[in-house]
């Protein structure tokens, strides 16, 4: 499973990088940036909360071949 | 106890992530998630932005996947609850069973009293945003009774159509129930800066009906402001009505533990707008209608209810966000009686962006960022980890070019 975002939907909410900032930041125009597109067993649990706590549905998990 | 059977009551975000995040963490049981409203689940905070602006439509707004992986039972209501028997009751009789109630059914919009609802419009629901968005292609004037954050929002996207707006508020700034009185000016200003006529410190006695679908907002001070739209945007009231027999402890909320669990009712949780928490931290309880707080009691009610040995207690940094002329402001934290404020301009690759910080006694107590959403996680980092307010200053100039101070006294004489 990678994280997968879209800036284009992104809105500058920040939820992501509050929640989770080993793998979320947001840049200078205020979109968000995946620091690591990959994730542990452990980490699935935050990285998950932090997908549903984005009120742009802009970043969500998919298998690597998608 | 094992838990087989998880109810959920509300099918507004705090609900739908709720059920959502119990799947993710692996419960496998049955979820059932029942909603009064019988619209698909959608998103509360674009009804008084992007929907009402006509950058999203109804479709762009729903909660849900195509994988829905819960049952839904919606347009029917909860009427009541035996906790006793762990039974939801429906309006339609139907008892629906759990092992787990997750409550989740919100808020609705306060009614002016003595007025016709009408013609002073409120909104809260999808069909609600529908016909104001609608009203406000006539380009008629329009009244927005209330300066908070809906009404604000309510105004901007009514300014936007091209509809003269004016903005009615109790106290002498808006905003200032929340912002305090100097940073509610720098959001009146960006009000008036596009037109909007902000009143302060007037009284609405009563709104008339006129003819041809008008209405006349009547002041205290005698003033009469002849509108084709009025809008209340003057708070919320928690939906509990449906519990009064329940035995739940209710008051203004349904009242929680500091794990969101309900005092007395075996496996009872109440989440999100409807919830009132006990806060360890400032030993008070606290009910919050921000949407990043219902998500994140969803998702810690969820952890509760699969890993209940874990079990600690709920914490959160405040944050919530509103959109005015293309504006973010996004606030962390809480401002207190009191707290000293200071506006910083900072300069970023992006453009100058403003900034208000409130502290007590140096300690670093919120903020507010306009258009800034960088500035804005970087505060809430410095939040959760209690800073010095002088820390937050070295942290917002660390990720801009320049920061300096704005003159608040001066600012507002211009």
């Amino acid at each position: 499973m990678r994280i997968h975002a879209d800036v284009g939907k992104c809105q500058g909410y920040g939820n992501c990088a509050g929640l989770d900032k080993v793998h979320f930041d947001l840049d200078d125009d205020g979109l968000v940036v995946v620091r690591s597109p990959t994730i542990t067993a452990e980490q699935r649990e935050t990285v998950t909360a932090a997908v549903r706590a984005c009120p742009a549905e802009a970043i969500w998990l998919a298998d690597d071949e998608n | 106890m094992k838990i087989d059977r998880v109810a959920v009551v509300g099918s507004s975000v705090a609900g739908i992530r709720a059920a959502q995040a119990l799947r993710a963490g692996g419960f496998d049981g049955e979820v059932v998630v029942v909603g009064a409203e019988s619209a698909a689940p959608y998103d509360k905070p674009p009804l008084s932005k992007q929907l009402l602006t006509g950058e999203s439509t109804a479709a762009d707004i729903g909660l849900l996947r195509a994988d829905c992986e819960f049952g839904l039972r919606l347009g029917v209501a909860a009427a009541g609850l035996d906790p006793a028997r762990k039974e939801v009751i429906l309006a339609d009789g139907e008892p629906v069973g759990y092992d787990a109630l997750i409550i989740a059914t919100g808020v609705r919009a306060r009614t002016l009293p003595g007025t016709d609802e009408k013609l002073v419009r409120s909104l809260r629901e999808l069909r609600d945003g529908a016909a104001l968005r609608a009203r406000l292609a006539d380009g008629d004037p329009v009244v927005v009774i209330g300066g908070g954050f809906i009404g604000a929002e309510v105004a901007a996207a009514a300014a936007l159509a091209g509809c003269p707006v004016t903005i009615v508020e109790a106290l002498a700034a808006p905003f200032s129930r929340v912002l305090g009185a100097d940073v509610g000016s720098l959001l009146t200003a960006l009000h008036a800066e596009h037109g909007v006529t902000v009143l302060t410190s007037a009284t609405v006695t009563g709104v008339d009906r006129l003819p041809r679908d008008r209405a006349l907002v009547r002041l205290a001070d005698g003033r009469a402001l002849e509108a084709g739209t009025v809008v209340a945007g003057v708070g919320c009231v928690p939906n509990t009505e449906w519990l009064a027999d329940s035995g739940l402890p209710l008051d203004d909320g349904v009242h929680t533990d500091d794990r969101c669990a309900v005092r007395g009712a075996d496996g009872v949780y109440a989440i999100g707008d409807v919830a009132r928490w006990h806060d360890p931290a400032g030993g008070v309880t606290r009910r919050v209608e921000h949407w990043t707080n219902a998500v994140e009691q969803a998702n810690f009610v969820a952890h509760q209810i699969l890993r209940p040995a874990q079990a600690q207690h709920y914490a959160s940094v405040p944050y919530f966000w509103s959109d005015q002329f293309g504006v973010k402001i996004q606030m962390t934290g809480r401002v207190g009686p009191g707290d000293n404020v200071e506006v910083l301009r900072c300069s970023t690759p992006a453009g100058d962006r403003n900034v208000a910080l409130y502290s007590r006694a140096g300690q670093f107590t919120a903020a507010v960022t306009f258009g800034w959403p960088k500035g804005s996680v970087t505060t809430r980092m410095a939040w959760q980890h209690g800073a010095h307010v002088a820390d937050v200053r070295a942290a917002l100039a660390a990720v801009s070019d320049r920061v300096t101070p704005v003159d608040l006294a001066a600012k507002k004489g211009t």
